[in-house]
């Protein structure tokens, strides 16, 4: 009886490391870490970001109609932690940021937050000055759009 | 290999011991080694089943995966609920009230899913208040309760609420029989002339589920027990057991066991139907509630109900049939072939098992052994399919598996005997720890169950767990039923007493479960979108705050200009819109209790400040690595003081100074 026993914690010892083996493939909240992107590009992409967005097509006047859409999803889902100045409150400022990243990075992570914030070299380091995760507020692809649109105009967009 | 054999022979030994001694001994010889890995599912893996327990005394219902035993979840039901701010939250109080008022408790014995074409479906599940007679409908997309109905004509509701195959009705039977009509002040011992049992047919709305009590059953004052609907061949029939047919009122245990055979009543209620559409039914003036949420508003409506219409089957004579059935019958379960119908007498060393296709013979026959209070009897043995012999001691519940078998709970014997329905051969039988109510099997109350497992509910836990005072849990037990003996898998705690509970693959409700609310449905008339809206009102006496929450502030989080006398309504919007967010709101001294706000959802607490000074609020549920700064001041000062009403989030030194609070 002794020895089954014995066998049976070895078995339990081998399945309990086989599992923790599989199981850092899954860890963080979303979808695993794939190494190629979209386009067959090897490397994640700083620039661009993990999600959706590969190529957003941004003229260079501004859309008043998606700005002003914009706003409406601002006050109602960004607004609390984000100031248009270059204020910190919960979340960084606004002023400046389509200066400081690509469109396809703004959009992807704001609607895909939790992986960016996992992996992102960007949004992870702004995140140890903010120390508070920003919200996924479930964001449309259309709402992504024309908050960035808003974040042009704040910018200084005409 | 041998000392194996040995343990095997000693465990054989010590289950036949068990039995013989009828009562439960040592529990270390229980789950047998090796089993456990069955109901082991591991670190970040789901679990195969959804299983819904009543909570019993509790008023709530819990949710627990199977085979895993782990508890996901408490649903506030018929009990406020701290937790959730259940019945706390000015939205959600008016779902406890009834006819009487407030009523911040109940009973809850007996979960039943809704089904399509005896299957069940997944979208809802209901639950029988016992005491302030009631039946509450959860939607399992967000497992809340949806909805509340009170029960008129009725006293402790627990022959409910049992469904048909298609979800047409669920059943509100009453356990009391009480004096039913305009005078009620008679006397007790005139219970054989005044007192009567009234069932009531609830129906189902197709699409939102809503509940409506379509017509009453007048019937003799007997106690309702259980109940459950016929399916496939019987469907359109119902079947409920009953005692106390001695219609006694004092000292029940003596005088309500005092015959032979009590009855289980078969009503066909496609006639009751019938006679419903040719205007037989008679309106009476009732009171009672009817209570609903809205997902859009995020508020419960309460209403008041004065009209029930009630069929006498005394006069209308072939809606109702008496079957006798041995003795004090408990249980009654009609089996997946609808066919069979088997009666549990609490007292009775045999299983009944009656077969429809006798009963409908009997009836065309008139195989009647006169009437019960105007109902006739059919005769015990041309109704009965056969009985099983000594299956133990005082058989309760019989639910069913996919192979033809069933499985009774016995209560005296501590144990689960697995059964053939047809040969009504014994099969195998395995010991409970300890007293067994009910038991389940996922589906096991449908067409079709999946018999996979059999959980016992158990009422007493004695030398299974660490002590915790007088007052031991009672516990829920996983037995796997895939082979050809029952085996324990697994034990484990469950709330309050457990009595009914149900189970179901998870696919059916994982998939539709909500993560959010939008926040561009909310239509709560005090939502605050965005912080933007959010502002602090007076109207009278009545001060309104517009309040948002968002990892990790509140808007506004310092208020000040509030008088004694006056009535605050925190009216919190959760500006979130990610999936298990909710954010909490407490404050200082309030007499009542926290809210808890799911994402893109508004609550409303009232408090009424009875001190001057300055309260604090906070965040009670952990939302962020700022979790502790989410706080805020409300000032409160003497009745007819001039503090200006004023709000402020985020204002520094030099703002504040824009806006003096002054005296």
């Amino acid at each position: 009886m002794k020895k089954m026993l014995i066998v049976f914690s070895f078995l339990g010892f081998v399945y309990a490391c086989n599992n923790e083996t599989s199981s850092d493939k899954t860890s963080g909240t979303e979808s695993t870490t794939k190494t190629t992107t979209d386009n067959g590009n090897p490397s994640y992409d700083p620039e661009r970001g993990a999600g959706k967005f590969t190529n957003v097509d941004v003229k260079p006047e501004l859309d008043k109609v998606m700005a002003e859409a914009g706003l409406k999803v601002y006050d109602v889902k960004c607004g609390s932690c984000h100031k248009l100045t270059d204020e910190k409150l919960v979340g960084p400022g606004w002023k400046g940021v389509t200066t400081r990243h690509k469109p396809e990075w703004i959009m992807n992570f704001v609607t895909n937050v939790d992986e960016m914030l996992n992996k992102d070299p960007k949004a992870m380091a702004q995140l140890e000055l903010c120390l508070v995760r920003m919200p996924n507020q479930n964001l449309t692809d259309d709402d992504a759009r024309h908050v960035y649109e808003f974040m042009r105009k704040n910018d200084g967009v005409k | 290999m041998n000392s194996s054999k040995r343990m095997l022979t000693i465990l054989l030994a010590l289950v036949a011991l068990q039995w013989m001694s009828c009562k439960p001994k040592g529990a270390s010889n229980a789950a047998a080694g090796g089993s456990a890995e069955k109901a082991y599912v591991a670190p970040g893996k789901y679990d195969e089943f959804y299983n819904f327990v009543s909570g019993g005394f509790s008023g709530q219902m819990s949710v627990y995966g199977l085979p895993s035993g782990r508890l996901f979840r408490v649903i506030p039901v018929f009990s406020v609920d701290p937790e959730k701010g259940y019945g706390y939250s000015e939205e959600s109080k008016p779902m406890l009230m009834t006819s009487n008022g407030f009523v911040p408790w109940d009973d809850l014995h007996h979960v039943s899913f809704s089904q399509t074409n005896g299957e069940i479906d997944g979208r809802w599940t209901f639950g029988n208040g016992n005491n302030t007679p009631r039946v509450a409908r959860i939607d399992n997309k967000t497992f809340r309760t949806a909805e509340i109905i009170e029960i008129p004509n009725s006293a402790g509701n627990h022959s409910s609420p049992f469904i048909t195959e298609n979800s047409e009705y669920l059943v509100a039977g009453t356990r009391f029989s009480i004096p039913v009509g305009d005078n009620q002040d008679v006397p007790i011992e005139s219970y054989k002339d005044n007192f009567k049992g009234v069932i009531s047919f609830i129906s189902i709305g197709k699409e939102h589920g809503e509940m409506d009590i379509a017509f009453q059953l007048l019937l003799p004052g007997v106690n309702f027990d259980l109940s459950r609907a016929g399916k496939g061949p019987s469907h359109g029939w119902f079947f409920f057991s009953c005692y106390n047919s001695e219609q006694a009122n004092t000292l029940l245990e003596v005088n309500a066991s005092q015959r032979d055979k009590d009855f289980i009543l078969a009503v066909n209620w496609k006639k009751a139907e019938e006679y419903l559409k040719a205007g037989k039914g008679v309106k009476k003036q009732v009171r009672y509630a009817h209570n609903t949420w809205d997902e859009k508003t995020h508020s419960a409506k309460h209403e008041i109900r004065t009209e029930v219409t009630v069929l006498d089957p005394a006069i209308l004579k072939d809606i109702c049939y008496f079957i006798p059935c041995p003795k004090s019958p408990h249980g009654c379960d009609t089996d997946p072939t609808g066919e069979y119908i088997v009666g549990s007498g609490k007292l009775a060393a045999i299983i009944p098992v009656f077969s429809f296709t006798k009963i409908q013979k009997a009836i065309a026959d008139k195989t009647y052994d006169g009437e019960y209070g105007g109902i006739p009897v059919i005769k015990y043995e041309a109704a009965l399919h056969g009985e099983v012999k000594k299956p133990g001691l005082g058989p309760l519940h019989t639910e069913f598996d996919d192979k033809g078998n069933a499985y009774t709970s016995f209560f005296v014997s501590s144990e689960i005997v697995k059964w053939n329905v047809k040969s009504l051969e014994v099969l195998d039988r395995v010991p409970t720890y300890y007293s067994i109510g009910h038991l389940s099997i996922p589906g096991g109350d449908t067409r079709k169950p999946w018999g996979k497992y059999v959980v016992a509910y158990n009422k007493i836990t004695k030398d299974r767990y660490l002590p915790t005072g007088p007052e031991l849990t009672q516990s829920a037990q996983i037995f796997d039923i895939s082979g050809d003996k029952m085996q324990l898998i697994l034990d484990f705690p469950t709330i309050g007493e457990p009595h009914y509970a149900g189970s179901m693959p998870a696919s059916l409700i994982k998939d539709k479960s909500v993560k959010i609310f939008k926040i561009d449905e909310n239509q709560h008339p005090y939502a605050a979108k965005g912080e933007k809206e959010s502002k602090v009102v007076r109207e009278g006496n009545k001060i309104h705050v517009y309040m948002t929450s968002i990892r990790s502030h509140f808007a506004p989080d310092n208020i000040e200009g509030v008088k004694l006398g006056d009535e605050v309504y925190f009216h919190v919007t959760n500006l979130e819109q990610d999936w298990d967010v909710p954010h909490g709101f407490a404050i200082k001294g309030a007499l009542n209790a926290e809210l808890l706000i799911m994402p893109g959802e508004t609550q409303t607490l009232k408090w009424v400040p009875e001190k001057v000074g300055v309260f604090p609020f906070y965040c009670t549920d952990f939302c962020s690595a700022l979790h502790q700064e989410m706080q805020g001041y409300l000032r409160v000062s003497p009745a007819g003081s001039n503090v200006p009403l004023s709000f402020s989030l985020g204002k520094k030194g030099a703002d504040a100074a824009e806006k003096p609070a002054s005296k």
